[in-house]
């Protein structure tokens, strides 16, 4: 089959690799009809996730027909359409059953690697790096489903692939960002980044109660997006303090909640920025947070801030005393999309959201270097990409 | 070895004390799996055993000071000559950078040789190691620097965080004081799993199910009378066997085990079940002493799998886990992918086979 593999930073390929096959009973295989480029795949391509290896196989949002299933799968079956969750998840552990997919215990073969980087391990991802499982991913003509009687959602009706495709994270992922910032009535959330997790932060955060949204970014398209289709009142942090402008916004208080869905790559300028990809380019810190050093400052006394973006490993300067004196909460984690992936696709029957918005780009799989390659560089205003095998 | 006998009868199996015992019989199977390449064994294989081999004879108190020295010696290359060094390890671009990096190399060095008996100050350094490591690896990746050079630079590299981080495991395994290297701490490892201390006592009383969950244990057959006899793959297409025989056993509670005489590696051990707070299932401890023969200690256990013991009870103990709570363990072996970079998957993957 076709499949998208790592090579190195900014080097990506599509090559001819062998058919996935089933290796444990509750495995299923799909033959994927789409599947998309997350900004989590950047972090990859850009080359600042460890333990990636040539040769792996990316992609972690995808669809498909299952064409086969092991002996201990029972409720799926052949030809049955589904939606895969990125995180792989047992259904058994301690953390599947508090419906803390993205910890499950049980799910990722590496666990030994993440211990040692961050203490204990979380569950193991498609085509996230060695670190969370080395899974071959799904921007492929098929991929392996381990614990397919958990994980993939049936779409047994007649919406299209581009509107449950992003069921497989980034509509769940910016859901639960904005249900962390366990928003009341009249609040005001800020978010950080207006990628797609961005844009379904936005909307999420307005379908749970929020008063006001602001948006934050630099790129016009992605700021008229968050206001067209989001609804939220737009700020380009190149032409503003971000700090004094959100303060301005909300009568010197801050915002009630701030997301951060920019994550470890964060763009900056001045001394803070240069100081942050100095050190990130020699490895002296992993991340580069100016985002979330920015959310924590503005965010209210009180307030929550919550990051669905990405982060590696240890960053620098991160204003802790702003935290803790101010009585700050911070939630985060990968996504538990099992647990939304339901009730998010009853939103989308109802009409409530059409997650298709945020595509931009349609390729075909072939294509996935340029893909990979436009959406790093924000070419052709490009938001998203899905690709068709 | 009497009195250690009727200790671990009593369920508390003691740190074995170094003696005299035979080499261990090691068995050439010639016979190897189809994927592993074939030859003298893979190269984190290779790998493991050359630094295990290498370490036979260090003392590990001197290994560390000789390793704060090095890094001494490194980092005032880095600082003083950041553009040579640079250049011979392909990464001559920043020499800025390199010279953080030697202050970083000195200071750690120089906390290695006054504090010897620190492990947290040799953890650190297995941390910085990790981050050289991934720099290299980045550097590889991104094209930009002379690949040859880098990829003998991280090879370095690898070969000291290789030797920090065996040295750090004695000198943690041995306590502050550092104790004779004839004896040994038990190691203790231990999982919590949801399942009731029945079911997982049942799957652990069945011997010959330890190689569902045992990495590095070909086969168990019982041999009668409580006896069986082990077959454990080591480095190079080898397998080491002996007999083993349960020394005590509560029925849902504890079973403990003990090699007979003359066994490769002598080896014993106990393995509680107790229930976790709250019906959160059922915790499951081990713990186990290996003596190594002529009290080498470490090397032979480190030799037999290619890795730390530690290390490999604790995954054994997470497979046992995964076992009884989704009836599989998760793998990645015989997944497709596109050509692999040899040299790469040397520092992420780490296998006997
Ligand atoms: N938690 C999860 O499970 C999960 C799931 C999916 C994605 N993510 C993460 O969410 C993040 C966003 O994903 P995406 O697909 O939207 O990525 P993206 O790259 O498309 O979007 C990031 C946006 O942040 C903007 N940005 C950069 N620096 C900024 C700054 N200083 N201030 C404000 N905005 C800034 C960029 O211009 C860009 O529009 C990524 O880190 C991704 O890894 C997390
Ligand atoms: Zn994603
Ligand atoms: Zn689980």
């Amino acid at each position: 089959m076709k499949a998208t593999c790592w090579y190195g930073a900014c080097d990506v390929r599509v090559e001819t690799v062998p058919d996935p096959k089933i290796l444990n009973p509750r495995d299923a295989i799909v033959k994927i009809s789409s599947t998309a480029i997350c900004g989590s795949d950047l972090h990859l391509y850009n080359g600042h996730i460890p333990s990636m290896a040539a040769g792996d196989i990316l992609g972690h949002e995808f669809m498909g027909q299952i064409v086969e299933v092991g002996s201990a799968v029972k409720n799926l079956k052949v030809g049955d359409r589904v939606v895969v969750p990125f995180p792989i998840a047992c259904g058994n552990c301690y953390f599947c059953k508090e419906e803390l997919y993205s910890l499950c215990e049980n799910s990722n073969p590496n666990a030994w690697m993440a211990e040692k980087l961050w203490g204990h391990s979380p569950c193991g991802i498609f085509g996230y790096s060695h670190l969370t499982g080395g899974y071959a991913g799904g921007q492929a003509e098929y991929a392996r489903v381990p614990f397919a009687d958990v994980g993939p959602l049936k779409i047994e009706n007649a919406l299209t692939d581009e509107q449950v495709l992003f069921l497989s994270d980034i509509l769940p992922t910016g859901w639960m960002a904005a249900e962390n910032c366990n928003i009341k009535a009249g609040d005001t959330v800020a978010v950080w980044g207006c990628g797609p997790v961005g844009q379904f932060a936005i909307k999420s955060a307005f379908l749970l109660g929020a008063e006001r949204v602001i948006a934050i970014d630099r790129f016009p398209e992605r700021l008229r997006m968050a206001r067209d289709q989001g609804g939220a009142e737009v700020m380009n942090y190149e032409q503003v303090n971000v700090l004094d402008a959100l303060k301005d916004m909300t009568g010197g208080r801050g915002p009630d909640a701030c997301i951060d869905a920019v994550a470890m790559e964060a763009h900056s300028h001045g001394v803070m920025g240069a100081y942050d990809k100095v050190k990130q380019l020699t490895r002296l810190e992993s991340d580069r947070p100016a985002a979330l050093r920015q959310a924590i400052m503005a965010c209210r006394n009180g307030g929550i801030v919550s990051i669905p973006g990405v982060y590696g490993g240890f960053v620098d300067k991160f204003p802790l005393g702003s935290l803790m004196n101010r009585s700050l909460t911070i939630k985060t984690g990968q996504t538990h999309v099992h647990r939304y992936m339901r009730p998010l696709l009853e939103r989308i029957e109802r009409g409530e959201i059409d997650p298709g918005f945020v595509i931009t780009h349609r390729m075909r799989l072939d294509d996935a270097p340029q893909g990979y390659a436009m959406l790093r560089n924000k070419e052709h205003d490009c938001i998203k990409v899905v690709l068709k095998p | 070895m009497e009195d250690s006998m009727q200790e671990s009868q009593q369920g508390l199996p003691p740190s074995l004390r170094g003696s005299n015992r035979a080499e261990p019989r090691v068995v050439r199977s010639g016979r190897r799996s189809a994927n592993d390449g074939g030859g003298n064994g893979t190269q984190p294989e290779r790998l493991a055993s050359s630094v295990a081999d290498s370490l036979k004879n260090i003392d590990e108190k001197r290994l560390a000071q000789a390793l704060g020295w090095f890094r001494v010696a490194l980092g005032v290359a880095e600082v003083m000559a950041p553009r040579q060094l640079g250049k011979a390890i392909g990464f001559d671009r920043h020499p800025g950078f390199m010279r953080a990096v030697g202050l970083r190399e000195i200071a750690s060095g120089i906390g290695i040789i006054t504090q010897p008996q620190q492990p947290e100050r040799l953890w650190s350094r297995v941390a910085g190691d990790a981050v050289d490591l991934a720099l290299l690896g980045v550097a590889i990746n991104s094209g930009r620097s002379h690949r040859g050079r880098l990829v003998a630079a991280t090879a370095a590299v690898a070969g000291v965080a290789a030797l920090d981080i065996y040295c750090n495991r004695q000198l943690s395994r041995h306590g502050a004081s550092g104790s004779d290297s004839g004896s040994q701490q038990p190691l203790r490892e231990r999982v919590t799993v949801t399942a009731s201390p029945e079911e997982c006592y049942r799957l652990w009383r069945n011997v010959e199910s330890f190689p569902r969950f045992m990495r590095y244990v070909e086969s168990v057959q019982e041999t009668g009378g409580g006896q069986s006899h082990w077959r454990v793959k080591a480095p190079g297409g080898t397998t080491v066997e002996w007999d083993s025989k349960i020394t005590a056993d509560e029925t849902n509670r504890m079973l403990a085990w003990e090699s007979l005489p003359g066994a490769a590696i002598d080896n014993r051990g106990c393995v509680r079940f107790e229930p976790a707070p709250g019906g959160r299932g059922t915790i499951v401890s081990v713990e186990m002493s290996y003596a190594p023969p002529a009290g080498r200690t470490g090397t032979i256990a480190a030799k037999l799998t290619g890795e730390e013991p530690q290390q490999r009870v604790h995954d054994d103990l997470r497979r046992f886990k995964q076992l009884i709570e989704t009836g599989e363990i998760p793998t990645t072996e015989g997944q497709p992918a596109g050509r692999r970079g040899a040299v790469l998957s040397l520092l992420w993957k780490r296998r006997v086979e």
